[in-house]
């Protein structure tokens, strides 16, 4: 476990050093706040009280878009400088070197979403009496669960190649299959596989539940064997290295 | 200690290394010598447990590579070919994470130990990305010296430092050689010469020669090779001297010269001198050079004898006069 954590630290580290890191969170954090203006602004206008939705749901599609940049980098960047040789010849497990590299990636993502605080507070101070807290706190319980499988997915992907730019759009590619993979369903007539799809749908267990203030056990299961299950398969991929 | 059994790798069809078998005691320094792609670096990387070989055994430091992957990595250092480094980091965070992936109580002390040790000192607090490339191989080789391992694997371990970077590393590994087992590959012959206990010659993934240098040079310590040079061209002697009882083998180098080997215990420089004065060829140098570890390796590694090239030729002379690249 202290590997896991020392590749972590390492990681953590290195995106404050890196200017794609910044540039990542700069985005985010100026759509999400220009999104947040025109939310509050139309609140004014049509005289409705402006709520925590309006950061929450862009933010889980900015997700989609950010996280690969950040990710796309932690083992694809090891192959190209030739570091992953001087991380597999050391005494460190494939899992901790994969889950290290998560938990580095995973906790930067977080410093960015502590920084998204600020809109609910800012939420909270212009309306009387203050914000629905409920769906705030399970909003962000939500979008952290989310972005924890995210993390995951992206350093799975990033361990097929060396090319970062090839690891971002495939990163981005799986995202999007999980996040529509429920549209077929409309258009299928069993009931079962349906349900399947629905059940793999990566938006529907966000919308329809922490979304809405409620926290619902089976979807707080869904994103971490989901995380369980990218982390799983990027630790196969980088022992499959070895036999190549 | 190395303890390698029959060790076989292949890359799809082709294979890279080919039963090969060899040891190596601690307080030894075994030189892993070939041309490019012999499978130098293939066994250097089953030895440090980056991958597995495709049939065959490999023991390093008593555990088995394969089986106990992880003893065999917290007991051996290793410089892979291309030195590993994170550019963005500076020399000492990068040590002290390696030093930390080893789990070393006193990593900082230690850092600075390794540091000491190749004179990096000083540039402790600066990033990589500023190093020049001698001093990178010399983090890549404090790195591999972390951890005090048993077993230290340097895959060309002087590749790109000046001359006299060359002779400190080459003293240092001597002196880590005399404790530990030391595994060293080189394309350069005269280090292996200067540095190793034995010597390992490996072509096409095969073990072709396994001996001490000296041994080496000795096997063919009768032979001689000849260098002859002569004013304008050498045309037609080339044919003259080949009816000389006792001339081998010979090589045109252009311009004038020329030089062959001679069979053991024949001294045919009397004889060549008066037939080419008699041809009417102006003499201008005919001197015995003796047969190097070059010339070994290169008989042992050619498919056919067939002449060097004028590339392998100049090289030669270099080497011959600074023994150095």
């Amino acid at each position: 476990m202290r590997n896991v954590w020392t590749i972590a630290n390492r990681e953590y580290k290195l995106y404050f050093a890196s200017p794609v890191a910044y540039m990542v969170a700069f985005f985010l954090l100026l759509i999400l706040g220009i999104i947040f203006y025109v939310n509050v602004a139309g609140a004014i206008v049509q005289q409705f009280p402006p709520n925590i939705q309006g950061v929450l749901g862009p933010l889980m599609t900015l997700l989609l878009f950010t996280t690969p940049a950040i990710t796309m980098r932690l083992l694809a960047e090891e192959q190209r400088l030739g570091t992953m040789e001087l991380l597999l010849t050391a005494p460190v497990r494939d899992w901790e070197l994969v889950v290290g590299k998560w938990l580095g990636g995973f906790l930067f993502l977080l410093t960015i979403l502590a920084v998204t605080w600020l809109y609910p507070i800012f939420l909270n101070q212009m309306v009387d009496p203050g914000i629905d807290q409920g769906p705030l706190i399970t909003g962000y319980l939500g979008v952290i669960l989310f972005t924890a499988s995210l993390v995951a997915i992206g350093v799975a992907v990033s361990s097929l190649f060396s090319n970062q730019i090839a690891v971002f759009f495939a990163t981005v590619g799986v995202y999007l299959l999980l996040w529509l993979i429920s549209l077929p369903s409309q258009a299928s007539g069993s009931a079962t596989a349906n349900e399947l799809l629905r059940y793999l749908d990566f938006s529907d267990h966000f919308y329809n539940t922490f979304y809405q203030g409620i926290i619902d056990v089976s979807d707080v299961i869904y994103y971490l064997s989901l995380t369980a299950l990218a982390l799983f398969l990027g630790s196969v991929s980088v022992e499959s290295r070895r036999w190549r | 200690m190395i303890l390698v059994e029959g060790l076989t790798k292949d890359y799809g069809s082709r294979r890279a290394i080919d039963n090969l078998s060899f040891h190596a005691e601690n307080g030894e320094i075994l030189g892993f010598l070939g041309p490019n792609g012999a499978g130098k670096t293939t066994t250097m990387r089953i030895l440090t447990g980056y991958m597995p070989p495709t049939s065959g055994r490999a023991t390093v430091a008593g555990f088995d590579v394969v089986e106990q992957s992880l003893d065999v990595r917290r007991r051996v250092g290793y410089l892979p070919e291309t030195v590993p480094l994170y550019p963005e980091m500076t020399v000492f965070d990068y040590l002290k994470f390696m030093a930390d992936l080893r789990k070393l109580n006193n990593a900082e002390d230690r850092v600075y130990d390794v540091l000491d040790l190749v004179h990096m000192t000083d540039r402790a607090e600066g990033y990589i990305a500023n190093l020049s490339k001698g001093m990178r191989q010399r983090i890549g080789v404090a790195q591999a010296l972390l951890h005090e391992p048993e077993v230290l694997i340097l895959d060309e371990p002087t590749i790109g430092l000046d001359p006299a970077q060359i002779l400190e590393v080459r003293n240092m590994i001597r002196e880590l050689g005399r404790e530990r087992t030391v595994l060293l590959s080189t394309h350069i012959l005269s280090e292996a010469q200067q540095v190793c206990n034995r010597v390992l010659i490996i072509n096409k993934g095969r073990i072709v020669a396994e001996d001490t240098p000296e041994n080496l040079q000795s096997r063919l310590a009768g032979a001689k090779r000849v260098s002859l040079r002569v004013r304008g061209d050498v045309e037609g002697l080339e044919e003259l001297l080949a009816k000389i009882p006792g001339v081998l083998r010979i090589f045109t180098s252009g311009d004038g010269g020329l030089e062959f080997e001679t069979a053991p215990g024949q001294d045919v420089r009397p004889e060549v001198a008066r037939t080419a004065v008699n041809q009417g060829y102006d003499l201008l140098e005919l001197r015995s050079i003796g047969l190097s570890l070059e010339d070994i390796f290169l008989q042992l590694t050619r498919e056919e004898p067939e002449p060097p090239s004028m590339a392998a030729d100049d090289d030669f002379v270099q080497a011959e006069e600074g023994e150095e690249e």
